[in-house]
């Protein structure tokens, strides 16, 4: 593929009304959903009806969540810009802040700052097939653009998802498992690491399924989440399967704070994570200071 | 801005200073440099005290337009104590800062700013979002800079483009002459802040310019080092390269806090129940938990990353993205203050001969 299908050049428009952008927007949790042992989804509507009229995204664009007294962390919205009802955003419980905001339930008011980061090359897939690769949490970013892809779902070509957790306990969106799965127009694969009694799909690690699946890297464009050591092996197994680093999105997490380019802590050389990220091609990250 | 030069430039006597930062203390916040035991630091003047416009100051002014720590607003929720009821919610921006001046700062401070304000404008969101905590003060802030006579052997502003009576990034410029000192302009803000200072004579004005002139004469003549930018990013990946320049080094970060363009902040939560703030501090690059991501992962684990991503920010990242100017304005107070001679200096120095011998 001779055009680089996934340049990420777009920015932040910022909401109408938050003039101040370290102010976050009041939003009310409509509901919780514990998703997996560590991880819960937060549907959530800005309280001012006229900001959550207004509010645009693109897909693969974050917000940070705030829980006042415990702090702010980002996450990536995880519905479509196809179904503004609510904004969700799935958080694993890791440290203070996530574990603070385990301790949400619906009817609560949280702040939430966005959206930041730049997007998907959504435009530039237009007319490819693309193969998901998710793993854990990691599902999560994939999650807005599958949605997103399948509610235009003329605009793209055959569409592949391998998602993988350790264990079925650890699934996220299990409720809508069925739904793809059982979707003509979706190829989809689940996985776990090991064997589980009743799993009636695929074990084993993503990178040896994904070989397994051998999608054509003709025309097609990988996109792929998930943790580090998951990435690190699916990049080595796209690549093996002849897929240009043009070919291949990801996207990186750091420790944020201001998620709007100052606050100098999420840089990798030039590029800033939250401003020029968190969606690089594999191309991209070749050209910047290995520094992940 | 062009302004006409009979407007801009002023005189004050040693004897008559004191009344006219009296004055400006009326109308604003003043902060002039002073001594406190060995170091000069940049503290709010008051009519008893002395500022000090020999000596360099040990810090930057950068606190009095990015205070070590600000409020960015307070929230507070109904319920009591420390049961807040969390289906409610207020919150409130931070009172608009007042006017302030810097008095009698170097040229190297002011140009410290220079750094910041394009990121502080939001370069990064194409200016979407902007910094307004910092843009405010910096409206509000009126910088007077003097002419700098006595460099140390730190000193290096000459090697990234300032100089001794820079004015740059600044609103006047003070210049020592005879039994006073002579005023000059530089911006509205400036010109309004004279304004009600005596002309001064054709005699008075040549004095100060045969003074800046005098001054740019004890300075170090400039290092080439239009190839740091380049130089640093090829030598990346050499660790034996960062791990011998940067042995010394304790990680301590003085160099961050005492830097004028160092501009990085954490952002933290205080509360005690229903109520409480968001606030940002200074934070510092050379502490391992600047990076430390949750998982236990770091991007820069060893104290060679981090001098590394230091140094790399202001001498290769910054310039390739703000047209080629350097994140540093040369006081050397990275270098003076150090407990450890780390001289960044020769650590660009040292990139550039070998990164042309690689």
């Amino acid at each position: 593929m001779s055009e680089r299908s996934a340049a990420a050049t777009s920015r932040p428009a910022f909401q109408p009304g938050t003039r101040n952008p370290y102010l976050p927007m009041p939003a009310r949790v409509i509901e919780a959903i514990t998703e997996t042992p560590t991880i819960k989804t937060f549907r959530v509507i800005l309280q001012d009806e006229t900001l959550m009229r207004e509010f645009s995204f693109e897909p693969g664009q974050v917000g940070q969540l705030s829980l006042f007294g415990a702090g702010e962390s980002t996450f990536v919205i995880n519905s479509p810009p196809t179904r503004m009802d609510y904004l969700q955003f799935s958080v694993m419980r890791a440290g203070e802040n996530t574990t603070a905001l385990h301790s949400v339930r619906a009817g609560d008011i949280i702040g939430v700052r966005g959206p930041l980061g730049n997007c998907f090359p959504y435009e530039k897939m237009k007319g490819k097939d693309i193969v998901f690769v998710g793993g854990g949490i990691g599902m999560a970013p994939l999650r807005t653009l599958l949605l997103f892809m399948l509610d235009n779902r003329k605009d793209y070509g055959k569409i592949s998802l391998l998602y993988g957790a350790r264990s079925p306990q650890d699934m996220a969106f299990s409720a809508e498992l069925p739904e793809w799965l059982s979707r003509s127009d979706l190829d989809c694969v689940l996985t776990i690491d090991r064997e589980a009694e009743g799993w009636p799909h695929k074990v084993g690690l993503i990178p040896n399924v994904l070989l397994e699946m051998n999608p054509s890297p003709e025309n097609t464009v990988a996109v792929t989440c998930g943790p580090p050591i998951m990435i690190k092996f699916t990049l080595q197994a796209l690549e093996k399967l002849q897929f240009a680093p043009e070919q291949i999105v990801t996207t990186l997490e750091k420790r944020m704070k201001c998620g709007i380019g100052i606050c100098g802590r999420c840089n990798i050389g030039e590029k800033y994570v939250c401003v020029d990220g968190p969606v690089f091609t594999l191309a991209e990250l070749k050209d910047m200071p290995n520094e992940l | 801005m062009v302004m006409s030069t009979d407007t801009a430039k002023k005189f004050v006597s040693f004897e008559s200073l004191p009344d006219f930062l009296a004055r400006l203390a009326q109308e604003s916040r003043v902060y002039a440099p002073r001594r406190e035991g060995r170091a000069v630091v940049y503290r709010l003047w008051g009519p008893d005290d002395k500022a000090e416009f020999t000596a360099r100051p040990t810090e930057s002014c950068k606190q009095v337009i990015f205070p070590r720590s600000e409020a960015l607003f307070y929230f507070s929720r109904g319920g009591e104590g420390e049961n807040p009821d969390a289906s409610s919610l207020i919150l409130q921006e931070a009172p608009e800062p007042g006017p302030a001046v810097i008095f009698g700062a170097l040229s190297c401070d002011a140009r410290g700013f220079l750094a910041f304000d394009p990121v502080y404008d939001g370069c990064g969101t194409g200016g979407k979002a902007k910094d307004v905590y910092y843009l405010k003060r910096r409206e509000l802030t009126t910088l007077v800079v003097r002419t700098c006579k006595t460099p140390l052997n730190t000193c290096f502003c000459t090697w990234v483009g300032g100089g001794p009576a820079s004015s740059e990034g600044a609103d006047a410029l003070m210049t020592e002459i005879g039994n006073g000192w002579l005023f000059e302009a530089v911006s509205d803000k400036g010109a309004a802040l004279l304004q009600s200072l005596p002309d001064a004579s054709e005699e008075q004005r040549a004095e100060g310019a045969a003074s800046r002139e005098a001054a740019q004469g004890v300075f170090p003549q400039p290092a080439d080092i239009k190839d740091a930018p380049v130089s640093l990013r090829a030598l990346f990946d050499s660790a034996a390269f960062w791990e011998k320049q940067t042995a010394q080094c304790l990680y301590c970060g003085a160099c961050t806090y005492l830097c004028p363009t160092c501009y990085c902040f954490n952002i933290t939560d205080e509360s005690n129940g229903i109520k409480g703030l968001r606030m940002r501090s200074w934070d510092n690059c050379m502490s391992p938990l600047f990076t430390l991501e949750t998982s236990g992962h770091n991007p820069r684990p060893a104290k060679f990353n981090r001098l590394k991503n230091r140094v790399g920010h202001k001498f290769s990242y910054y310039p390739k993205i703000h047209s080629g100017r350097f994140s540093c304005c040369g006081c050397g107070r990275c270098i003076k203050s150090c407990p450890s001679s780390v001289d960044i200096r020769k650590i660009v120095l040292d990139a550039i001969k070998e990164a042309a011998n690689v």
